[in-house]
């Protein structure tokens, strides 16, 4: 029958003020009443949860593996060597006819592509989202791929930026090093921290909303180019 | 209790599906729909050899999520307000549009955006908003569809399943005029086509969107951490772009850990779309500085569900994570649609939550768990074995209980006499003699077809074939039989 948590509530919304505790009251109440059936002396962690699925669906080179899943998503993948990276970047966004890239804090200097008429938008002041509707394209890094699945995941980190920097562009070049590319869900998930701002990318934007096929392209980026860049 | 669940003056799933059957174009796109949804679920959950362990993993974590329901919500509600965002609870569909809506008009905002979400149709948000002045933009593209059809929803995944591409350009070309930015003159019913003109229809909405409103798929009470998961980005742009972000999320979508989502994040997009992953999963964590809403708030919505937790059979039903393989292979849906079922819930999830968290005193509810041939492949679909044939037997009967009354129904006598004769061989005997003879006067050409009075109902539906003319039992007695048995 506490009010303690909804005291912040009480000041900042007060629309919480009058009838919240009374519902929480009476919400964890239906609840308890509810689950006569389940012994006082039970814990959340007795219930049984076997664990016995596979950590890893991954074969033994995860790498390609995670090439060919991204690229099963209509997506374009290409492998490249540290030293040649910076080339395969550049000839991608070429490829792509972009003209203005947006580029987050603390991507790496020497993967961005000094070529003559690409206008690079830094996001220090933040851009609006005109600008970066209107911007031809964004490069980032990220935190974590998965290979079975063939997902990206940002964590708004360095080289990534705020989330809507790899939304607004209609397209996105993402930098993976072979290193950041985990097995499989479980993995992935172990590697993350949950508190960041998390976008799991799997493929460019998609509906399966007509008919129940799958349709690319909807309000997120279009056009997805991802560069694995092999460690040793 | 309000019922914002089943829609108002819908007939009972009998009328409703003869409707729905006469609906030939309902019933070839809903063919053509299903099976294609069913083909990619089955390759794509063939290729994980630990399917089964994963689906018994998933039903574990929802029973042991339902079993302490309350500390885990508690638990959540301290990591979600510790990280910066304000928790709301409702304890049902008008407290939470209260909510909803005090929330809105505290921003100063008349409209908001939308992510697609259960909770939010079930409590009939958008009418609640449009009561107090706020319009409510339907994102998702088949529930733009929906909204711009001024339709309803069928379907949990694809709320527009019922809808082929040519009747979307038409919806498309008629209606997106009067919301917004209208569909190009040359609009083609090419898939492609028709998803771009609903990226520029919604663009606008959404570089001026103040306000979200969305629901969510999970959180975790660990971390406090809310995820959706959806394809467009139409989620990440509701919930990425505006100041504030209102989530509505159902009291039973909370997880007891961050880590079990390394279960849910392999069912739930194999299951649903059939996809190895869905195209874009957004999780976050209260606010962050600089980076999406500065303002958060999570309402948690009871409306039946503490109801439906007290039933231990079927609570199961609980479980659900909305990812609608239950729809897609299920016999009856396939064929009446899901208006029938007069539920945003439809299909056999529909059967088993809808008379839950209305009651089975609504006579439309109680009419679900009959919807249904019992075949079991919903069972075999659900990845986290939510054991719907025998909630819907459960229901069955909780249904036939609540109907009992001082003066016994026509269908229960008949039952009464039915046992009585089906107790006593002698008795069967006669009945079987008797029926041999009755069947005979009222055949044509061995079938009994429609008969009057309170058979009626019964017959109307079905041939019967005529009784042998001696029963089993009287033909073994006459063969081999020794005396009486």
């Amino acid at each position: 029958m506490t009010e303690h948590a909804n005291d912040k509530a009480g000041t900042s919304a007060p629309v919480t003020a009058g009838g919240a505790p009374a519902a929480r009251a009476t919400i964890l109440g239906r609840i308890r009443t509810a689950l006569a059936d389940v012994p006082a002396s039970e814990q959340p962690d007795d219930v049984e949860v076997p664990r016995d699925y596979a950590r890893s669906h991954a074969g033994s080179d995860h790498v390609a593996l995670f090439a060919e899943r991204v690229a099963d998503y209509r997506a374009t993948v290409t492998r490249a060597r540290a030293r040649e990276a910076r080339k395969v970047i550049a000839g991608s966004l070429s490829a792509r006819g972009v003209k203005s890239l947006v580029v987050p804090d603390g991507f790496p200097a020497d993967l961005l592509p000094d070529e003559n008429g690409l206008a690079v938008l830094t996001d220090e002041p933040p851009l609006s989202v005109r600008t970066l509707d209107a911007a031809g394209g964004v490069l980032t890094t990220c935190a974590v791929g998965i290979a079975v699945t063939g997902t990206i995941v940002l964590d708004a980190g360095p080289g990534q930026g705020r989330r809507a920097l790899t939304l607004l562009p209609d397209y996105h070049l993402c930098i993976v090093r072979s290193s950041q590319i985990a097995e499989d869900v479980p993995e992935a998930l172990e590697r993350l921290e949950p508190t960041r701002p998390l976008t799991f990318i799997s493929g460019p934007s998609a509906t399966s909303d007509i008919e129940l096929d799958r349709v690319e392209g909807v309000h997120g980026p279009r056009t997805l180019d991802v560069v694995i860049i092999e460690e040793p | 209790m309000p019922d914002n669940v089943t829609w108002l003056g819908t007939p009972a799933f009998p009328e409703a599906a003869r409707t729905a059957l006469g609906n030939n174009q309902l019933r070839t796109n809903l063919r053509k729909a299903t099976g294609t949804i069913r083909d990619k679920r089955l390759a794509v959950t063939g290729e994980l050899a630990d399917w089964e362990q994963l689906r018994d993993a998933g039903a574990a974590l929802k029973l042991r999520t339902l079993r302490h329901l309350d500390s885990h919500l508690v638990r959540l509600e301290e990591a979600v307000t510790k990280a910066g965002g304000t928790v709301h609870w409702a304890a049902d569909a008008a407290e939470a549009n209260r909510i909803v809506t005090e929330l809105v008009r505290a921003t100063g905002q008349t409209e908001v955006v939308k992510v697609k979400s259960m909770a939010t149709a079930e409590i009939g948000l958008n009418e609640a908003l449009a009561e107090s002045g706020i319009s409510a933009y339907e994102t998702d593209l088949a529930e733009l569809i929906v909204q711009l059809g001024d339709d309803r929803p069928s379907h949990i995944l694809v709320p527009a399943i019922h809808r082929n591409r040519a009747e979307i350009r038409e919806i498309f070309r008629g209606a997106m005029g009067e919301w917004g930015r209208a569909a190009p003159d040359d609009l083609t019913d090419e898939p492609r086509d028709l998803a771009e003109a609903a990226r520029l229809h919604l663009r606008e909405k959404f570089l001026r969107a103040k306000v979200a409103v969305s629901g969510a798929n999970f959180a975790a009470a660990d971390t406090g951490t809310v995820g959706v998961v959806e394809s467009e980005g139409n989620g990440r742009m509701c919930l990425t772009l505006p100041e504030t972000l209102i989530t509505v999320m159902g009291i039973e979508k909370v997880l007891p850990s961050f880590a079990d989502l390394e279960v849910f994040l392999q069912l739930l997009p194999r299951s649903s779309t059939g996809e190895r992953m869905n195209p874009y999963t957004s999780m976050w964590t209260g606010t962050t500085e600089g980076d999406g809403p500065s303002d958060f708030h999570l309402v948690l919505l009871d409306n039946g569900r503490t109801a439906t937790l007290g039933d231990e059979v079927g609570r199961q039903a609980l479980g659900c994570i909305r990812c609608s393989a239950c729809l897609n292979v299920c016999p009856v849906y396939e064929r009446t649609g899901g208006h029938a079922y007069g539920s945003v819930y439809p299909g056999p999830i529909g059967a088993v939550l809808t008379p839950q968290l209305v009651g089975v005193a609504d006579k439309q509810a109680a009419s679900l768990p009959f919807a249904s041939t019992l075949c079991g492949a919903c069972y075999d679909a659900c990845p986290v074995k939510i054991n719907i044939p025998e909630v819907l037997v459960h229901l069955r009967a909780r249904a036939v209980d609540e109907k009992r009354g001082p003066v016994p129904s026509p269908e229960t006598l008949v039952m009464k006499a039915a046992a009585m004769t089906l107790s006593s061989p002698r008795r069967l005997g006669w009945a079987q003699r008797f029926g041999a003879i009755g069947g005979r006067l009222v055949s044509r050409g061995g079938r009994i077809g429609r008969l009057p009075g309170p058979l009626k109902r019964w017959s109307d539906t079905r041939d019967t074939p005529v009784p042998a003319r001696e029963s089993f039992r009287a033909w073994w007695q006459r063969t081999r039989g020794e005396g009486r048995s």
